[in-house]
């Protein structure tokens, strides 16, 4: 109804959420020296958006995402190893080729609920054992894996991870200050109704789709990049699935600062338990878990607060 | 009357079943016409079918002069159908929202002066606009989902069960805000078990079976003595004409 506000609530969620973040994870690393686990914590963070552009806009939660980030990891590979594409090259070559993987799966959006979610944790099987088919060993290495002969650069793929989270969360800034976000929320709640109102319900969801494969297919390649070696029981673990699906849903789909909740506050648990008690790794994690689920459903995120606005 | 809406012939179901059986229909410039007919007569199907939701099997559904039987649901909205359902609204978006979304193909300007003038038409919904349509009573449901059906200035507005699940109160007050729709030149096409709805109509048909049984106007439908028995529940010896506001839903 109103142009205006839309656009101030996309500049609002962009300045006061955004750039903070950013800039608090663009100084971290002269705070804390363990550079592998803040790229991780960011490549979580982008995997956690990108499920929650497609989950939290469309509906459809793919068990099966991690799909992409592996075929974002050996587009990267591929054209490095064949092409002898520069990294930045080679890391929008990994976000073709998961979009690419994204088109390529599209006709699953025909399924719905847990069939769809099934499908697609089946399709990134598939695709992981067909990278993994010793017979294609020259192209993608197999089993095996591959090695990359690409210069070191934890500064640049640290940087570049942050440029792909601001992408990443800006499109999710947009989609909830936005006509085709108010479009895809719509057709996410009820499909029919959308599609009375003249709602082109297919198009939008093959949009968010591809946008979503194309964030974790870029990640994926900025992933593969500060891992010299790699193996596709590695990149195509459905832990990355599994993760970025709890950490959207602790924090709050279809919210901006909810997966980054999510990541902060399970990633953090995570690493902490993992370091300082093991053994109760898996007890602490899955209570919390639970939690969640049974407390707050919608998330940390869809916890009213009386100051706050119904669209903040 | 220049034809708005025709259906000659018409077919369709689902799956092996077929439903409608060479329906024939129309709807004038600035016509309202009821569609009346019980449970499982087709009402919803025929809905469906003019909309694009559901594939016709047969036939022809000409708008505005065109052909559109094989057009996808959002080219008929953007040739001016407007379609009214019970789920119509989207409970998680704000009334603004949803009226926002009914006014998909409309310029902004008009969209906002058709947005004012929708608010004046249903003041209660301009009290909550920016609440979520989760939070609103039947009634005001309903009337939200008319409210976003006309933001887009449709040229037919085709209604499914406009009364289902409303008091008589409210049944009265979706009827008004009809009424004052109709006069300002809308076409209507009401598919109801109501028969309260008749007052609105200009011509009515009745579905059985999948099949229009009956096309007049209101007075013919109800000089009827078989038509009278089935829709209303008297017939030609009960005591006494009934009165069109205290006619039986036959929805029993």
């Amino acid at each position: 109804m109103r142009e205006r506000p839309i656009r101030r609530g996309f500049v609002r969620e962009a300045g006061l959420a955004i750039a903070p973040l950013l800039a608090l994870l663009a100084v971290l690393p002269l705070l804390y020296n363990n550079q592998l686990l803040l790229l991780n914590a960011v490549v979580f963070l982008v995997l956690a958006q990108g499920l929650n552009l497609t989950y939290g806009f469309s509906g459809y939660l793919p068990f099966g995402y991690v799909g992409f980030f592996g075929a974002g990891a050996y587009g990267f590979a591929l054209a490095t190893l064949h092409a002898a594409a520069p990294p930045l090259a080679a890391v929008l070559a990994g976000g073709l080729a998961a979009g690419l993987a994204g088109l390529l799966l599209a006709p699953l959006l025909r399924l719905q609920g847990a069939y769809f979610g099934l499908a697609s944790l089946a399709a990134a099987e598939a695709l992981r054992h067909t990278i993994a088919n010793p017979d294609l060993e020259a192209l993608t290495g197999g089993p095996y894996g591959v090695r990359l002969d690409v210069p070191y650069a934890p500064r640049l793929t640290y940087g570049l991870a942050l440029a792909i989270l601001g992408l990443t969360m800006g499109v999710v800034a947009f989609l909830r200050h936005s006509r085709f976000g108010l479009r895809l929320r719509a057709a996410r709640d009820n499909p029919i109704s959308a599609a009375t109102a003249g709602i082109d319900v297919v198009r939008g969801r093959l949009t968010v789709w591809l946008v979503s494969a194309t964030a974790a297919g870029l990640i994926g390649a900025v992933f593969a990049w500060s891992a010299p070696t790699f193996f596709p029981d590695a990149v195509f673990d459905i832990s990355f699935s599994i993760f970025a699906i709890v950490f959207t849903l602790f924090g709050g789909a279809g919210t901006l600062l909810g997966p980054v909740i999510g990541v902060a506050v399970l990633y953090g648990t995570y690493t902490a338990i993992g370091v300082s008690a093991p053994q109760y790794f898996q007890l602490v994690y899955g209570l919390l878990i639970m939690a969640l689920v049974m407390f707050f459903p919608d998330g940390l995120a869809g916890i009213r607060m009386p100051w706050r606005r119904r669209d903040d | 009357m220049t034809e708005l809406l025709a259906t000659r012939g018409l077919e369709t179901g689902y799956g092996t079943m077929q439903v409608l059986w060479g329906v024939d229909i129309d709807v004038g410039e600035s016509e309202t016409v009821v569609l009346l007919g019980s449970n499982g007569a087709g009402k919803t199907t025929l809905m469906k079918c003019l909309l694009g939701l559901l594939p016709q099997r047969g036939g022809e559904i000409r708008f505005r002069g065109e052909s559109i039987g094989r057009l996808p649901t959002r080219a008929r909205v953007q040739r001016g159908l407007a379609f009214m359902s019970e789920l119509g609204v989207f409970p998680d978006l704000t009334v603004d929202e949803n009226i926002d979304l009914g006014a998909l193909f409309t310029p902004r300007a008009r969209a906002r002066t058709r947005a004012a003038e929708l608010y004046d038409l249903f003041p209660v919904l301009k009290e909550k606009r920016r609440q979520a349509a989760g939070g609103l009573s039947g009634g005001q449901r309903k009337m939200l989902g008319i409210a976003k059906a006309l933001a887009g200035d449709p040229k037919l507005l085709v209604m499914d069960e406009p009364s289902a699940g409303l008091s008589p109160l409210f049944v009265a007050t979706v009827i008004r805000s009809l009424a004052a729709c109709r006069a300002g030149g809308l076409s209507l096409l009401i598919a109801e078990q109501n028969v309260k709805f008749l007052e609105l109509g200009d011509r009515v048909f009745t579905l059985e079976g999948g099949r229009i049984r009956f096309g007049g106007t209101p007075a013919e439908i109800q000089a009827d003595d078989g038509l009278r028995r089935a829709y209303f529940g008297l017939g030609q010896d009960d005591p006494g004409q009934p009165d069109r506001g205290q006619a039986h839903d036959v929805r029993t």
